[in-house]
């Protein structure tokens, strides 16, 4: 009981009554013919970190604009806290940005630049500086204070950036690409520095990224966007373990994807006929017709590699390995099957294995049918 | 002969050639940059040199009308006449005070207003949409395919008593007699801001249009209106654009000879034309290369002191 209080206290989209903070209506966005965002329906709660993931071009973006301000929706309507956002200018709406090239003020120290939305609110200059002494104290810059924007780091003005949007304490901060600009490595440390800003101020935030790694460790939920549309809105285990549609499996991590056809319900498991693996078995699932043609849809790292043809598996077929690619913490594999398919598998290397499947190994290849998730779009 | 074997001769006397210029100190590099300031030499550093020994001089009915400079005795020793007797002159005589600060006055009056209309023109040309752009920059430049002089003649043809602007107003009864406009300062600011504007439209307009769009939505994002963002952001990220454009307005405009000459009146006292004065009328060239030489230092040191200031800003 205590448990389930506690996801629904964190996790209130989980709960059907819950009030959205931000209500995204019905929003269509069209530069002439071209239709940026088309009929985006969207319902973020308060204190949550929403991640809106997309290639370039999908539309997140312009629907990040919109909620900034700087865009005028062509049909639908934006509500932030219950007040209608349509007719507010974007100096005047309880948002703030992060933008993608930080557009820090070059010719203002750090610490004017952190400052010039307190001082814009009418301010005390001595209070101000002394918030934004904070907000960088907060961010690890304090001793940078009086620099100007070109003498920093390509972090450094990353976390100006973020100390000037968060100074203001906004009801919600939308970054648009945050960690874009930052190496590898940085990126990875700051992805986890946001994370525990934003749990200590309790901002709502939503990040707009192209990339799945940083959408799946940063969110509490994601919204998959493609051709000014949402695929899918869910939490990260959601929408790997079970996305909706093949874009949406495909575009977060990598999956094998076979076309079938739906044959025949065994007592446990549905069987789909497919051309390149015969017959697949999969779970139960509700919603199939016989006959419906479904893409049967399996992780790489789902597939079990074997020497020997595996006891009791319902799902096993032989192959060669063709390439394979060691990482350290897995190797991945590309297996051919005897009919010319390519499979992509990983496995990962829990063990130091003395004689690993190698170059040419004859291997069977087997995936239970709970591992494998029936797509019908 | 090899191939190899031919480059090496082919280069030898050019490395020979590079060996005894690099003994003299002198480098590829400075070959390069010794073409533009042989260039400077000759055309500015030569004639002011002449123009301030000339000042040193004193007048004499000859040719050329001044002293020499130097004077070989009757014992053969070589004495330099040279007297700063010039340079008195001008600091005593009123006239020559008055017509310097007289243009500096119409000079900087004329930049301001220069810059009021300009700012604006580049602002909506560096934020109007890429064939727009094109159109509109061309439009600014296209004065410049007619005379100068023909265009400044064109505005007599509006600013007489009986040209376009009175007869317009008369025929529609908002006066009913012309107002003098032609023969006054009035009449030379507007002669000046028309032939100037555009050397204040195109560094403004190569300013902005680097402006980055994302900083006025920062701005704005931040809760700045507008103005603010005009005020805080734009305007101080475009001084280098203002202060390049009106040391090209200012400068020119302050040693202006023919707008003064053709639309301004007697009372128009500008040094370019009493410089025209001394050197054609009282053919006094000493005092006329004084007065230059002074107005050089004049508009130099401003200038000097504005790109240090600007250097130190740039390091800060």
């Amino acid at each position: 009981m205590a448990k389930a209080a506690v996801a629904a206290e964190t996790r209130p989209w989980r709960d059907p009554r819950a009030q959205p903070f931000i209500s995204v209506q019905g929003i269509t966005k069209r530069f002439g013919d071209f239709t940026a965002v088309s009929s985006v329906d969207l319902e973020i709660f308060r204190g949550e970190l929403f991640c809106l993931l997309g290639e370039s071009g999908c539309g997140k973006s312009t629907l990040l604009r919109m909620l900034a301000g700087f865009e005028q929706p062509t049909e639908g309507r934006i509500l932030i806290d219950d007040a209608d956002m349509s007719a507010v200018p974007p100096d005047r709406r309880p948002t703030n940005m992060m933008f993608q090239s930080y557009a820090l003020f070059p010719h203002m120290s750090v610490e004017k630049n952190v400052a010039y939305g307190l001082l814009r609110e009418g301010m005390k200059k001595a209070q101000a500086y002394a918030r934004a002494g904070e907000m960088l104290k907060m961010v690890k810059l304090e001793k940078l204070a009086s620099r100007k924007p070109d003498q920093l780091s390509g972090g450094q003005r990353q976390r100006v950036a973020l100390a000037r949007a968060l100074v203001k304490q906004p009801k919600l901060l939308l970054l648009d690409e945050p960690l874009g600009a930052l190496d590898k490595k940085l990126r990875e440390e700051t992805q986890f520095e946001l994370i525990r800003i934003q749990e200590s101020l309790g901002i709502t935030f939503i990040v707009v990224t192209h990339d799945q790694d940083e959408a799946m460790t940063l969110a509490t939920r994601i919204g998959v966007m493609k051709d000014g549309g949402i695929s899918q809105i869910g939490e990260p285990q959601e929408i790997y373990e079970r996305p909706n549609s093949r874009f949406v499996a495909d575009f977060i991590g990598s999956v094998n994807l076979f076309e079938g056809k739906v044959d025949a319900a065994a007592p446990d498991f549905i069987r789909i006929q497919t051309p390149e693996l015969g017959a697949v078995l999969v779970p139960v699932q509700q919603g199939l017709a016989r006959g419906q043609q479904v893409w049967a849809a399996v992780r790489p790292e789902r597939f079990a590699l074997s020497r020997q043809k595996p006891q009791g598996a319902q799902n096993a077929w032989q192959g060669v390995v063709e390439e394979m690619g060691y990482i350290g913490h897995m190797t991945q594999y590309r297996i051919r099957l005897e009919n010319g398919r390519l499979i992509r598998a990983s496995q990962s290397n829990r063990l130091r294995d003395e004689d690993p499947i190698s170059w040419d190994d004859h291997v069977w290849i087997s995936v239970s049918p709970q591992a494998i998730r029936v797509l019908d779009e | 002969m090899s191939a190899g074997g031919n480059a090496l001769t082919r280069s030898a006397p050019w490395r020979g050639t590079a060996w005894a210029m690099g003994k003299l100190g002198i480098s590829g590099r400075m070959l390069v940059i010794a073409i533009p300031m042989l260039w400077l030499l000759v055309f500015f550093l030569a004639p002011f040199f002449v123009l301030g020994r000339i000042s040193l001089a004193e007048a004499i009915i000859a040719r050329p009308p001044y002293t020499p400079l130097f004077e070989r005795g009757p014992d053969g020793t070589l004495t330099i006449i040279a007297s700063l007797e010039n340079y008195r002159f001008l600091l005593t005589d009123a006239l020559y005070r008055n017509a310097y600060l007289s243009s500096i006055r119409i000079a900087l009056v004329s930049t301001i207003f220069a810059l009021l209309i300009g700012y604006p023109i580049a602002y909506y040309i560096a934020r109007a949409p890429e064939p727009k752009r094109s159109i509109l920059l061309l439009m600014v430049i296209l004065p410049f395919w007619t005379s100068f002089l023909l265009r400044v003649y064109a505005w007599m043809g509006f600013l007489r008593n009986n040209g376009v602007i009175n007869n317009t107003l008369i025929s529609l009864g908002i006066i009913d007699s012309p107002i003098q406009m032609m023969q006054t300062d009035f009449a030379v600011y507007i002669g000046i801001v028309y032939t100037y504007l555009p050397f204040m439209i195109l560094p403004l307009y190569a300013n902005l249009t680097k402006l980055d769009g994302a900083l006025l939505e920062a701005a704005g994002d931040l809760g700045a209106s507008p103005v603010v963002t005009f005020f805080t952001v734009t305007l101080p990220l475009s001084l280098p654009g203002i202060v390049a454009g009106c040391m090209l307005v200012f400068i020119p405009a302050i040693g202006e000879y023919v707008i003064p000459a053709l639309l301004g009146g007697p009372n128009t006292l500008m040094i370019g034309r009493v410089l025209w004065d001394e050197f054609f009328s009282s053919r006094d060239w000493p005092v006329a290369a004084a007065v230059a030489i002074v107005m050089l230092v004049l508009v130099v040191a401003p200038i000097m002191w504005l790109q240090s200031v600007q250097n130190r800003r740039g390091d800060g």
